[in-house]
């Protein structure tokens, strides 16, 4: 007599994956839509930027650091700024301190509005991510008038800023300010009350608060969760001590935690509605003074070469918090760098997350705790000897196919 | 509501594009020709979205005031900046510039600062346009 033996698939994905900053690898294990398991690999592609820093000087490390991430292009310079801060006892100015508030907040509603727009491509619903780009383009109009680009701010400096923000500016600030609450609505009604949404992102990819905890999730992956965790809060630094903040966590709008996509989406469209008030609350804080505390860079430098220590510099990026370690040795450059961005402590809960979800969910599982995440991987998928490859245009298919079916 | 996004949709349907179609409303079938056309004047280009007062673009350099102190150079986060030693001047190889203007910023004779020129796609990354000195 002859028993069926049942096997599971072998779906490889990755490790190639160029709109991840660190590209990764993917195996899932697969019986026919769902997955059973998931193992994930990292380290693929080094760009030995830390080696990089050590032929540089730490003013040259800003520009660098700038470079790790495009969307992220203010925090990492600034948490490398914190930990030189801190080695050279550098003492920033109060002024300096809540322009460093303002920045940060600007660019965390950029990436939170660009993710909720990935996030609604990822389910194929791109009407949705034209209006949500279409607001952050006021942003990114914004970002320039401020700090003179789009993308690369080069805001940065050691002991403050680079550019002022003075009250001559303050309209334009105030303009973007109401223009992005008036936004607000129409987001929060196409996001949280559509019926597409609710069905591709209530109870799927649900990471529980014992499983956030135990994997050190960070961020608003983490506190979608529950879990009340935000270096703002807990270890105040620039001004955000002066400020009115608190943990974002689902249960503030809804009453409840699942810990689903849902739940993350929530999260971040309430950290945008705190992100405004945060800027507001500076505009009207904000004491006179100036801007940094050395300005003469030749000074500095001459300075931070006699300098001897290490430092760390950690704060609250739009994904979470992002730790940079720096060490000195009274040199011109750098002697050691060591940056440990928010996606590495993402990484793991997408283990818990993916488990039991179907093919089509991968996309937007994915790209739920982080935003540059969208799904260009590559599937091998090999049975029989055959090999066929499921490319990025078909899995964002199955994902479209989802939606679809699920309306009929 | 069911689908929330459906009026956002239809009000969209007539609205103006949110892009500004720069340099052309439609896509010429001879760029070449294009240029020419603009070049003798027979053409406009559709303009762009006005550039911010502090915009970071293509660097420009006032070489009778520069001391050749090299302070550029040691900031410069690309090694954008080559010194040349007979003249004492130096020379900035814009493909490699991160417009991050930290050489405005260190000058002592304020030579260097940032134009609102942002048009500097090139083929060649050693062409006049990309290289100030
Ligand atoms: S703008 Fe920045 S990258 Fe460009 S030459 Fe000056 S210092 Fe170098
Ligand atoms: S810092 Fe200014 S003066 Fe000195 S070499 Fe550079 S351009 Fe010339």
């Amino acid at each position: 007599m002859s028993q069926t033996i049942k096997t599971t698939f072998q779906l490889p994905i990755g490790p190639i994956h160029p709109a991840l900053k660190e590209p990764v690898a993917f195996e899932f294990e697969i019986d026919g839509e769902q997955i059973i398991d998931v193992n994930v690999t990292l380290g693929h592609v080094h760009r030995a930027i830390e080696w990089a820093a050590r032929k540089r000087n730490p003013i040259q490390v800003l520009y660098l650091a700038e470079r790790i991430c495009g969307i992220c292009s203010y925090c990492h310079p600034m948490a490398f700024a914190l930990a030189v801060e801190r080695i050279a006892d550098v003492e920033v100015p109060e002024h300096a301190q809540f322009l460093r508030v303002i920045h940060a907040e600007i660019e965390r509603m950029c990436s939170h509005i660009l993710w909720a727009g990935v996030a609604a491509h990822e389910i194929g619903f791109d009407s949705v991510l034209f209006l949500t780009w279409e607001i952050r383009e006021k942003l990114l109009d914004l970002t320039e008038y401020l700090v003179g680009n789009r993308v690369t701010k080069a805001i940065t400096m050691i002991g403050g800023v680079r550019r002022d923000i003075t009250p001559e500016m303050y309209p334009k600030i105030k303009e973007t300010l109401q223009y992005l609450k008036d936004s607000f609505e129409k987001l929060r009604r196409v996001y949280l009350e559509d019926k597409t949404f609710k069905m591709r992102t209530k109870g799927c990819g649900i990471l529980t608060k014992e499983e956030a905890l135990k994997l050190v999730a960070a961020g608003p992956t983490t506190r979608a969760s529950g879990v009340k965790k935000d270096v703002r809060v807990d270890q105040s630094y620039f001004a955000y001590c002066d400020l009115d903040i608190d943990y974002m966590t689902p249960d503030i709008l809804t009453g409840e935690v699942n810990g689903d996509v849902y739940d993350r989406i929530i999260v971040r469209l309430l950290e945008v509605k705190q992100s405004i008030s945060l800027i507001e609350q500076c505009l009207e804080q904000m004491p006179p003074g100036p801007i940094v505390s050395e300005p003469k860079i030749a000074k500095l430098l001459a300075k931070l070469k006699k300098v001897d220590g290490e430092g760390i510099g950690r704060m609250e990026a739009p994904r979470g918090e992002v730790f940079h370690y720096v060490k000195l040795n009274a040199n011109e450059y750098i002697y050691a760098w060591k940056v440990r961005a928010p996606t590495y402590n993402n990484i793991m809960p997408w283990i818990p997350m993916l488990k039991n979800q179907q093919i089509a969910d991968i996309p937007i599982v994915a790209a739920s705790t982080d935003p540059c995440m969208s799904c260009t991987n590559r599937i091998i998928m090999i049975e029989d000897k055959k090999t066929f490859i499921l490319g990025k245009e078909e899995l964002h298919q199955r994902s479209i196919q989802k939606t679809r079916r699920l309306h009929l | 509501m069911r689908f929330s996004m459906l009026p956002q949709v239809f009000v969209q349907m007539f609205k103006k594009p949110f892009t500004n179609k720069f340099p052309a409303k439609y896509t010429p079938s001879s760029t070449t020709k294009f240029v020419e056309k603009i070049q003798n004047g027979t053409v406009t280009i559709h303009p762009p979205v006005p550039i911010p007062e502090h915009f970071r673009g293509k660097i420009r350099y006032d070489k009778d005031k520069c001391i050749g102190c090299k302070l550029c150079i040691k900031v410069c986060p690309s090694e954008a900046i080559e010194f040349k030693e007979e003249e004492k001047k130096i020379k900035i190889f814009l493909a490699r510039c991160t417009f991050c203007s930290q050489c405005n910023d260190i000058c002592p004779v304020s030579c260097l600062s940032m134009s609102d020129d942002f048009l500097l796609a090139d083929t060649d990354k050693y062409s006049k346009n990309l290289i100030v000195e």
